[in-house]
């Protein structure tokens, strides 16, 4: 699996870092997502699909 | 069924947590309904969760104020029309105002940055545990604790001097009744308005370790009315939206026993209470305001360019292809996808404060008063049916 993010589309609602903080989290600056781990582990698949998935901007993108 | 018109947005209830029974009609017959709004302008109403997500998420729908028809009345029986945003008050705008200000704020209502607000908010809530208990056996949960906490809050985030609170605290009510008629609306938030102001100013003299300070010391160049605006919008969002979740919350945790017992057996499910609350309270009671841009067609409708659409975030949350038994509250399941924050660009910025106040805030109280109990009768409870903001306007409680 892999994860993209497009911080041009982010509008830094948290709910990427809420949902998996290993995942994600967010800038110091502008609270917009920054990818921690780009290549999870399958124990976290269904995390990075629901961030995906709940994300309000469609800013995050799952591969895999 | 096609070419019924909605006279008016359905608005009474049956009970004090459902949303009116007539919207769930609607989302199984027609979810995207030809809606008539109080100044005659035939919009749309949308009652499905998919449709809700789908536009709030799609730019083509405006959150420009000055372009909506309003859905509500005010007492005076004048449709609201309103003008264009203000500066700052973007919740408003479109992009790329909305962008350049919401931008400004998001770096400070991150998830980990409200995770380090905790020991502070724990602090507080114990304040008022404590003062609960000093007070006697019984009291009004909101006054005592629903409505000052995350009013505290907020204020020391802004920087806003809290013994300052009551003009505010009461203008904000005033502007959020229904009753009030739409001149004295405008003037209660004119006066919030000149209460920033005047605060913006002190601060450019005196600048503090606060939010409003670091707008002002940001590279942004904000003028006064921009911060004013900014400040504004966060200061009435901020305290009313958590204070009626904390009061609303509670009772429907007294009335569901069962959902209540499972929380007190395990504290670690207060996460997940939280987040069934925020579904199946949906206090934002009348829902978001969108209107469109250009013509849009959508689940074989053509909504025009101007026409406005009323989203019941409330039906939305209790749509049965979304959630298993919408009704029944349910501390167990994942609410996840509930449109309490709203969807897209605009969805809440402060929902990861509101959360933490929330989670520490329920597990603070029922661990301080197990056997916290209403004072009246549960019918007797007086509900904000004649609020933007649902909730309850008093909860008395007691406690041994
Ligand atoms: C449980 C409590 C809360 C609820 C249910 C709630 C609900 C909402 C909803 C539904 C929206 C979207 C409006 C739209 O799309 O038109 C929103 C936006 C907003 N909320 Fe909240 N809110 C809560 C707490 C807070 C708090 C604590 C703050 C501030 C610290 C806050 C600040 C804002 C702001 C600034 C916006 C505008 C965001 C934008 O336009 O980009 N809210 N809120």
């Amino acid at each position: 699996m892999r994860i993209e993010a497009d911080v041009n589309k982010c509008c830094g609602s948290g709910m990427c870092a809420l949902t998996d903080p290993e995942l994600f989290d967010q800038s110091e600056e502008d609270g917009t997502v920054l990818v921690l781990v780009s290549e999870p582990g399958p124990e976290h698949h269904a995390a990075a699909r629901e961030a995906a998935a709940l994300c309000p901007a469609g800013a995050i993108t799952v591969h895999g | 069924m096609t070419g019924t018109i909605t006279a008016a947005l359905p608005t009474t209830r049956d009970n004090a947590f459902d949303p009116p029974a007539e919207l769930g009609v609607l989302r199984e017959e027609r979810p995207l309904n030809r809606l008539q709004f109080p100044d005659g302008h035939v919009g749309w109403l949308v009652t499905n969760h998919e449709l809700v997500r789908e536009i709030m998420a799609d730019r083509r729908f405006s959150s420009r104020s000055e372009l909506h028809h309003s859905v509500i009345t005010r007492a005076d029986g004048k449709p609201v029309r309103r003008p264009a945003a203000t500066p700052g008050m973007f919740i408003g705008m479109d992009a790329p105002d909305h962008t350049r200000y919401r931008k400004l704020l998001t770096g400070q209502f991150t998830v980990r940055r409200m995770n380090l607000l905790s020991a502070r908010i724990e602090e507080i809530v114990q304040e008022h545990l404590k003062a609960m208990r000093a007070n006697g056996t019984s009291g009004d949960l909101v006054q005592a604790f629903a409505l000052p906490i995350p009013s505290l809050v907020i204020c020391e985030l802004l920087g806003v001097p809290y013994d300052e609170r009551h003009g505010f605290q009461e203008d904000t009510a005033t502007a959020l009744r229904l009753e009030t008629s739409a001149d004295e609306a405008i003037a209660a938030f004119e006066r919030i308005k000149d209460f920033i102001r005047d605060l913006v100013r002190r601060k450019r003299a005196n600048p503090g370790d606060d939010m409003l300070s670091g707008l002002i010391a940001s590279g942004e160049h904000l003028d006064d009315e921009e911060i004013t605006g900014m400040g504004v919008l966060l200061l009435v969002a901020g305290h009313e939206t958590t204070a009626n979740m904390l009061g609303l919350g509670t009772l429907a945790l007294l009335g569901n026993p069962d959902q209540l017992a499972a929380l007190k057996a395990d504290p670690s499910l207060v996460d997940n209470t939280v987040e069934e609350l925020l579904r199946y309270l949906s206090i934002i009671q009348f829902g978001t305001t969108r209107t469109a841009l250009e013509d849009v067609e959508i689940a074989g409708e053509v909504i025009k360019e101007g026409d406005t659409l009323s989203l019941s975030l409330a039906a939305a949350n209790r749509d049965p292809q979304r959630f298993d038994h919408p009704d029944r509250l349910d501390v167990h399941r994942s609410a996840n996808g509930h449109m309490s924050f709203g969807h897209g660009v605009h969805q809440c910025l402060g929902q990861q404060l509101a959360r933490i106040e929330m989670r520490i805030a329920y597990s603070a109280l029922f661990a301080e008063f197990p056997d916290l109990r209403l004072a009246v009768p549960a019918d007797e409870v007086p509900l904000r049916t004649d609020m933007a903001i649902y909730g309850v306007h008093s909860l008395p409680v007691e406690w041994s």
